[in-house]
């Protein structure tokens, strides 16, 4: 029987909501009118984030905030190495003339938002898309960033950051794994 | 509001979530601390609750003999996916782009070889059409000849349809590309099984406990073997229904009932499948008039009453209307034959996805 | 201390259309000698001198220049006898040669072998016969007797001249694998057969049931979605042939029985005391239709497994035992039948039927032996002395003074069936890369070394 890697926590439940709010506090503050805002979290931790995100500008606006979910699998540029199992894209607006935010859990290679951003745009013409992350952990291998960020972290590529929210896994955290040969997919 | 306190008592009493709202931009004043209670639970995808969900991988697909009920339940559920594509205005993703399928059609049908198309170009794919009938196989070409060439010409899938059955696994067994069997002979039509599980699940909810009934010509149908493989590894009851002559003789390999009366057959039954009535059968003496035929197994309105009232009637098609099925049967409330021919596109494109490749 | 074996295959093994070998004198020792026809199973040795079986004793010491073959482990049996093969010559060389299918013969264990008339031009005129046995003789490596076709041109429309051919040389009469349709020929034919003191061998089927069938009509079929062939079909023509027996008196020879019912047929025929006599492929004993769904090598509708007849239910191979275990079917024939591999890679239904059998048969029915479904004597017996004794042939038996037609084989060796390296030319089996037990050593035609395994 194999252990579990050992884990390293960085993120308490405190940091983790504390992360949240100042991410939605950012969001709400860099509104510049370009277009009403739709939420869009990518799979799988980014849909219980962008949930979260949409309640705290919920109160602080007092009206509704679109939320919508997408699963960027199929605009990977790595199929040809397997066939995961699609989970479902459900944007009940339009998002053109919109001001998308891409909402996910950790920011690493920037592959996971090349693909959610190609696959924003053939749903439509949006007026603005930036991209919304908890944890950006480094080690770009495109020419992508995040225009929020919760927690920056500094991680060797063979660590796994492990996000963890109630709604999905019980707790909130954060924790860093040691994880020797891991082919990194974000 | 919360009651009157000190605003550090309040702030205490709102626990770790609270935060502190600003001042509106207009200068307004601040408002006093609000609890934000931590999120209640959102709808995350759910997880499949009627069907387990493997793929293990799977470098062709022939028949529904050999997949197990969480494959069924990983190709309807990749079909939800390929459903919303199919919704949207672009109705494209580039998941397959550079992939070169091929669709190699011995028998003519315009309907399932422009569903195939379809179902390949939504994803990125390239597609070549090769009706047999137009092409070097009528000089004598074997079929493996053919399906040689084809891979030489860069062929990755092979979508194949022939009047006999087996002729795909010949193809799987001696070419190196991914073969999608559309229709063998009587043996197998998997991805019609497949679409018409799809069918069902979105109108029915669950297959398992379900009562089918497939009537017609099951000896000849390729149509029904693959349904009977599908429903019964998906816990749902099949009775066969049709003349001695039309069934298959002698012990049958799966667990079916049989009953040659359809007004009996339908009681109580969930979902009717009707099976087209091929007019050679009755010039070959397996019938003795089609008038006859009409009369015992078509489905009219009087007998589609047996069923229950929510009942599902199903025809892989093309119709004969007036034969195995009345015409207000066919395009009435009950009836899911338009939407099998919309789902076939989006089962097609998730098995064309799904081919080649393991689960992550 | 026994000198070392020579082998005799030397310089013409390469040439495969030469004369057979000068026969050797030999001494075969420490086998276990089985001859069903005398009954005899000792352990003994066998001195062969000038093509003939000059001694079996136990204890014999080798004499001067006399080679030496250690059979200790193995089994000494008469030379196999196959009462239906088809060796494609003249006219199907592509599909096997007599040189080709006599050197399988000989690597199965066959020193006589009886071929089919359905070459092209057909075995049905003493020119046509006589033709053959010449070719054999000189490219053949072992005994091989002619079969006549029934009627003219196998067509199914005249008798062929019956007595010419009997007396050109041919041991029966067939028009395998094709029934005699009209029931009034396969009548006259019977007739003739009495007088001839020659059987008419039946391949009984009712063509209009059987037509367009590709497999047993049971759940495999059904599962498959293949057309069947009932069991009817072969119970109805062989019901027919043993009535057409009774009325004339002839000597009828049923070829490749498949089912059950034809069995009881046989059984209840032989009580009455008519001369009817059956025989049974070693795949129709070892093998059933659920192999054209699992595959020999896991894969449905694998064309090795196109036969003709089809391969049926365990209850019929069942029957099938029991019929060769009690003697009512007293032969295993191989019904070898090569084909070009081109006629087998392709659609089920488009596929030629027939599987290549010589180089199987022995280490089919040691499978069956091995699980206790038939017994060692039982098989030797239906190999040579049941085959020779329904064809009247002089071969079958071990004798002193007799010929040396013998095979040595090790009953126990385990070997793995690898089509690519037949000595026939068909290289379609349903056993193909099944793992067999029992291989042949060495045979011996007229004492000369025709196969050796070394």
């Amino acid at each position: 029987m194999t252990e579990a890697p050992p884990e390293r926590l960085v993120l308490t439940a405190d940091d983790v909501r504390r992360a949240v709010a100042r991410l939605a506090q950012e969001i709400r503050e860099r509104d510049d009118g370009r277009g009403a805002l739709l939420l869009v979290g990518l799979r799988t931790r980014g849909i219980p984030l962008a949930a979260r995100l949409r309640r705290h500008l919920e109160e602080f606006s007092g009206g509704s905030v679109a939320l919508g979910r997408l699963d960027p699998t199929l605009y990977r540029d790595d199929l040809r190495l397997g066939r995961p199992r699609l989970e479902p894209t459900d944007v009940p607006v339009d998002v053109s003339g919109r001001r998308v935010v891409l909402v996910d859990d950790v920011l690493f290679t920037g592959r996971t938002a090349r693909a959610a951003l190609n696959a924003i745009m053939d749903l439509g013409r949006p007026a603005l898309v930036q991209l919304a992350v908890l944890v950006d952990r480094g080690h770009r291998e495109l020419p992508i960033q995040a225009d929020f960020v919760g927690q920056t972290l500094t991680t060797t590529r063979e660590q796994r950051v492990a996000v963890r929210f109630r709604e999905s896994d019980g707790r909130d955290e954060v924790v860093l794994v040691d994880h020797a040969a891991r082919t990194p997919t974000r | 509001m919360p009651g009157e306190r000190s605003p550090a008592a309040e702030l205490a009493a709102l626990g770790p979530d609270a935060i502190l709202r600003l001042p509106a931009p207009d200068g307004g004043a601040p408002a006093g601390p609000t609890a934000v209670a931590a999120p209640a639970a959102i709808d995350l995808p759910a997880p499949p609750t009627d069907s387990p969900d493997e793929w293990p991988g799977r470098r062709h697909v022939l028949d529904l003999d050999d997949f197990s009920a969480g494959e069924i339940g990983r190709v309807l559920r990749t079909a939800d996916a390929m459903k919303e594509i199919l919704g949207r205005p672009i109705k494209q993703v580039p998941a397959l782009r550079g992939l070169t399928v091929v669709t190699l059609f011995y028998e003519a049908s315009t309907r399932t070889r422009v569903s195939f198309e379809l179902a390949a170009k939504r994803l990125g794919a390239d597609v070549v059409n090769v009706a047999a009938s137009s092409s070097s196989v009528t000089k004598g070409e074997s079929l493996l000849d053919t399906a040689h060439t084809l891979r030489a010409l860069g062929a990755d899938v092979l979508v194949m349809r022939h009047s006999e059955a087996g002729a795909p696994y010949v193809v799987a067994e001696h070419v190196d590309c991914m073969v999608l069997n559309a229709g063998d002979g009587w043996h197998a039509h998997p991805t019609q099984a497949l679409l018409d599980l799809y069918t069902l699940r979105e109108r029915l909810g669950t297959i398992a406990g379900r009562r089918v009934v497939i009537v017609g010509d099951i000896l000849h149908s390729r149509v029904a073997r693959s349904a009977i493989w599908g429903f019964t590894k998906l816990g749902a009851a099949v009775t066969l229904c049709g003349p001695p002559t039309l069934l298959p003789a002698g012990e049958l390999p799966w667990p079916v009932q049989v009953d040659h009366d359809l007004d009996r057959a339908l009681e109580g039954a969930d979902v009717v499948m009707a099976l087209r009535l091929q007019r050679e059968r009755q010039q070959a003496g397996l019938l003795p008039s089609l008038r006859e035929y009409v009369r015992l197994y078509g489905l009219t309105r009087e007998r589609l009453a047996r069923a229950r009232p929510d009942a599902v009637v199903m025809h892989p098609g093309p119709m004969n209307e007036g034969v195995e099925i009345m015409p207000e049967v066919a395009y009435g409330a009950q009836s899911a034959i338009a939407d099998q021919v919309t789902n076939g596109v989006a089962i097609r494109m998730a098995l064309l996805y799904l081919l080649g490749g393991g689960s992550v | 201390m026994t000198p070392p074996l020579v082998s005799t295959l030397g310089a013409w093994a390469d040439t495969p259309t030469a004369r057979r070998p000068a026969p050797a004198h030999l001494l075969i020792v420490g086998g276990r000698v089985l001859d069903p026809a005398s009954g005899l199973d000792r352990f003994a040795d066998v001195r062969v001198r000038d093509g003939r079986i000059a001694a079996i004793e136990p204890g014999l010491a080798a004499a001067d220049g006399e080679a030496v073959l250690d059979a200790r482990g193995c089994v000494v049996a008469p030379g196999f006898v196959d009462l239906h093969c088809h060796l494609g010559e003249p006219g199907y060389e592509d599909r096997e040669t007599l040189a080709t299918g006599t050197r399988a013969a000989a690597a199965g264990g066959f020193t006589t072998v009886c071929c089919m008339g359905d070459t092209q031009p057909r075995l049905d005129c003493g020119a046509e016969i006589a033709a053959l046995r010449e070719r054999a003789a000189a490219t053949g490596i072992v005994r091989v007797l002619p079969i006549g076709c029934v009627t003219r041109g196998r067509e199914g429309g005249e008798l062929a001249e019956l007595g010419e051919l009997a007396a050109a040389g041919a041991v029966a009469f067939s028009d395998d694998a094709r029934p005699v349709r009209s029931s009034r020929l396969l009548r006259h034919a019977l007739a003739y057969s009495a007088m001839l003191g020659r059987p008419v061998v039946e391949h009984a089927v009712d063509p209009e049931l059987a037509e367009g069938g590709l497999v047993h009509e049971g759940p495999v079929a059904t599962w498959l979605g293949l057309p069947g062939v009932p069991a009817a079909a072969e119970e109805i023509a062989v019901g027919r042939a043993i009535a057409l027996a009774r009325l004339t008196g002839g000597r009828l020879h049923l070829a490749h029985l498949s089912t059950a019912g034809a069995v009881a047929q046989v059984r209840a025929a032989q009580a009455e005391g008519l001369a009817v006599t059956a025989e049974v492929t070693p795949h129709h004993l070892l093998l059933t239709a659920d192999v054209v769904r699992d595959g020999p090598a896991g894969r449905p509708y694998d064309t090795s497994t196109r036969l003709d007849p089809p391969l049926r239910s365990a209850a019929d191979a069942a029957a099938l035992l029991a019929a060769v275990a009690d003697g009512t079917i007293a032969a295993v024939a191989t019904d070898h039948r090569p084909q070009r591999q081109v006629d087998k890679d392709c659609e089920y239904a488009y596929a030629a039927p027939g599987a290549t059998a010589l180089e199987t048969a022995l280490g089919a029915l040691m499978e069956l032996v091995a699980t206790n479904r038939l017994s060692l004597p039982v098989v030797i017996r239906a190999l040579t002395s049941g085959p020779a004794a329904l064809f009247g042939l002089d071969a079958g038996r071990l004798a002193v003074g007799g010929p040396a037609d013998l095979v040595v084989f090790d009953p126990d060796a385990v070997w793995t069936v690898e089509p690519a390296r037949f000595h026939s030319r068909g290289k379609s089996t349903p056993l193909a890369g099944r793992t067999l037990r029992g291989r042949v050593r060495a045979t011996l035609v007229g004492g000369a070394i025709v196969f050796s395994d070394e």
